[in-house]
């Protein structure tokens, strides 16, 4: 995107010209990122409910489009027709604008997700400390849609959401700042002279932040921790607990207003991915080339883009993967997983990268000996997981199903209403009179 | 065990017991799903995978109906309708009415646990959704049949296999409503075997006299 700013700036167009021009541009990007970032969040709300169908034994949707991947477009219709209903003792100015604030804080850190080399609306030089920043919005917006919607279920979810954020920013920020102290640097891109977060990463998992050093590997943790609980996702879903809070903060909303909540959560779930992948996967670098290969050939970026979201991808996946798996957290239980454990471990994390920055000389071979051995570890730890999931596969006893997707075949019968219209047999009728 | 001790161990419980619940959850992953994808994802029509002795829409075979009526003295909302009609020059009798309404029926099975030769039966068929609510009547009789002789104790019947006489009967749910055909008596023949339809208008008036005769007596 830089190159299209670039470009504008040297056509010779008069100053109000260019400033339009510029304008327009700047316009353009925000719908199409806004535009995937929709995308995006829709296709993650039917891999939620496929992921959650496989864990509960079940298949999920897929009847809307090939395997049920255009669902969320038929929720979405289904929630644009719905009334807008506003309580009648809620604070309407309030009440309207708390979704906006909510998708804005959302949406607009997406402007600073690097979903490739070139593919970046702005590459910020303040760019991760501009995405921890506007995503604080959506704490207002939440804070505000408990309170506007004059509800006690929406009341309790605002404020439990408001304590909750407001507690995990801090490990989040440790977490994030571990990298950043690896880096040098808060810009995810970069260029050739400065390099950002990504490009002085790697392509090959020992090259990736995340296994730069067993200090790094745990503030991963604290990071991802940290910034499910700041999405409100399960484990950490107080603010909308059905079974304690009806929906809690967006309780009272309905039709498009609740679609926006909805959406800003699944964009949400994406963004945390992207963020991790950026600060500690590597990004969108490919195995075995340098990003000076990568700048030549757009085929090269493509594929840039590819890695990245699918390392954004598992990382949505996992997310979903821990919603099905664990239990909700008590209040008093969240508190002190943050300020007992996830603080102290985030502050021991930047101490360590800060030592071990001081101590390891960078390129040296003791750097990459621990680089290896963190990766090493790290490859352990997913083998004994695998390990752990084949023991589970066996003592259930059941065979093995790998057709992933639930498809089904169609049978052999033609059963009662199918493969033939509403009303055949009268058209049929009319013709035979 | 000291404080610290007790931290340190706490994370670690919680490092083990999650991951492993994570490796459960994955596992289910490659696990069969138990959802039956009813109605057109399946190896066989559902009604056949029923259990035996589930209770679908009723079926008469009328190739081994006594025509005796007990299923309809037997039904409690009277849903069963049978006419039985004597052919007064050979002396037989024929069934020219069986219907049974299915939108009253409320699959007891009384009906067929009085039934002498098991011609009344519950099928495996259950979809019976219709746009007409008097296609709900399902009339079995489409020609005059002669009345099976009732079995001998333990014999066993020939019949048709479930689900067969009555699938086609049900048709599609947007079919037109037919009013049912009448039924008549064959002619009197010269050789008393045979059974060829031969409606004729005076015939039909004929009967229908008998018929109220016929009702009174087989009661």
């Amino acid at each position: 995107m830089h190159s299209i700013y670039q470009a504008i700036e040297q056509l010779s167009l008069g100053p109000w010209g260019r400033d339009i021009l510029f304008a327009l541009a700047v316009l353009v990007v925000a719908a199409a990122v806004f535009m995937v970032a929709l995308t995006i969040a829709g296709v993650l709300v039917w891999v939620e409910r496929r992921v959650a169908g496989r864990v509960q034994s079940r298949i999920g949707p897929n009847r809307v489009g090939p395997i049920g991947i255009l669902q969320w477009l038929a929720d979405g219709l289904k929630l644009f027709m719905k009334e807008d209903l506003i309580p009648e003792c809620a604070d309407r100015p309030l009440y309207r604008l708390a979704p906006y604030l909510l998708m804005v804080g959302v949406f607009g850190a997406f402007a600073a997700v690097p979903f490739g080399q070139a593919l970046i609306a702005a590459d910020l030089n303040v760019g991760i400390l501009y995405i921890l920043a506007v995503t604080s919005l959506s704490a207002v917006g939440i804070l505000m849609s408990g309170w506007a919607s004059n509800n006690k279920w929406s009341l309790l979810g605002g404020i439990r959401s408001a304590a909750q954020i407001v507690s995990y920013e801090v490990p989040a920020a440790l977490g994030v700042l571990s990298v950043v102290l690896l880096a040098g640097t808060l810009q995810m891109n970069g260029t050739e002279m400065a390099p950002g977060i990504i490009r002085s990463q790697g392509g090959w998992p020992w090259q990736w932040y995340i296994f730069h050093n067993p200090f790094a590997l745990m503030a991963f943790f604290v990071y991802f921790t940290a910034a499910v609980a700041e999405g409100n996702r399960t484990p950490f879903d107080l603010p909308e607990a059905e079974s304690e809070l009806v929906a809690g903060f967006n309780t009272e909303y309905s039709g498009m207003r609740f679609a926006g909540f909805f959406l800003a959560e699944f964009a949400n779930v994406y963004l945390m991915s992207a963020v991790a992948t950026t600060l500690f996967f590597g990004g969108w670098q490919v195995p075995g080339l340098t990003p000076a290969e990568m700048q030549s050939s757009p085929w090269l970026q493509l594929l840039g883009l590819a890695v990245f979201v699918a390392k954004a991808g598992v990382g949505c996946f996992v997310v979903v993967w821990i919603r099905w798996t664990f239990p909700r957290l008590r209040v008093d239980q969240l508190m002190g997983l943050c300020y007992r454990y996830l603080i102290p471990i985030g502050f021991a994390c930047l101490l360590g990268n800060a030592a071990y920055l001081l101590l390891v000389p960078a390129g040296s071979l003791a750097d990459n000996v621990v680089h290896w051995a963190t990766a090493a570890f790290g490859l352990l730890v997913l083998a004994l997981f695998f390990w752990r999931v084949g023991y589970h596969l066996r003592r259930s006893g059941e065979r093995l199903d790998l057709d992933l997707l639930a498809r089904g075949r169609r049978g052999p019968f033609e059963p009662r209403w199918q493969h033939r219209a509403w009303g055949a047999h009268r058209r049929q009728a009319a013709k035979e009179a | 065990m000291g404080a610290v001790s007790r931290y340190f161990s706490a994370i670690g419980r919680t490092i083990t017991t999650l991951g492993d619940g994570l490796a459960v959850t994955f596992s289910y992953l490659f696990r069969k799903p138990i959802t039956i994808q009813y109605p057109d994802r399946l190896p066989r029509p559902l009604s056949q995978t029923l259990p035996e002795r589930s209770r679908g829409i009723l079926e008469v075979d009328l190739d081994i109906c006594t025509g005796c009526s007990m299923c309809a003295k037997q039904c409690p909302i009277d849903c069963i309708d049978i006419t039985v009609e004597k052919q007064e020059e050979t002396k037989q009798r024929f069934i020219t009415r069986f219907d049974i309404d299915i939108g009253k029926c409320m699959f007891c099975g009384l009906c067929a646990e009085a039934c002498p030769s098991g011609a009344i039966r519950h099928s495996h068929e259950f979809e019976g959704s219709v746009t007409d609510a008097r296609r709900l009547v399902l009339h079995f009789a489409d020609r005059a049949r002669p009345t099976a002789k009732p079995p001998k104790k333990g014999a066993e019947v020939k019949t048709a296999p479930r689900g067969a006489i009555v699938r086609p009967l049900l048709g599609q749910p947007d079919e037109p409503y037919r009013p049912p055909v009448k039924v008549a008596l064959p002619a009197p023949p010269a050789k008393p075997a045979s059974e060829q339809p031969a409606p004729a208008a005076g015939e039909g008036a004929a009967k229908e006299s008998s018929d109220k005769k016929d009702d009174g007596g087989s009661k």
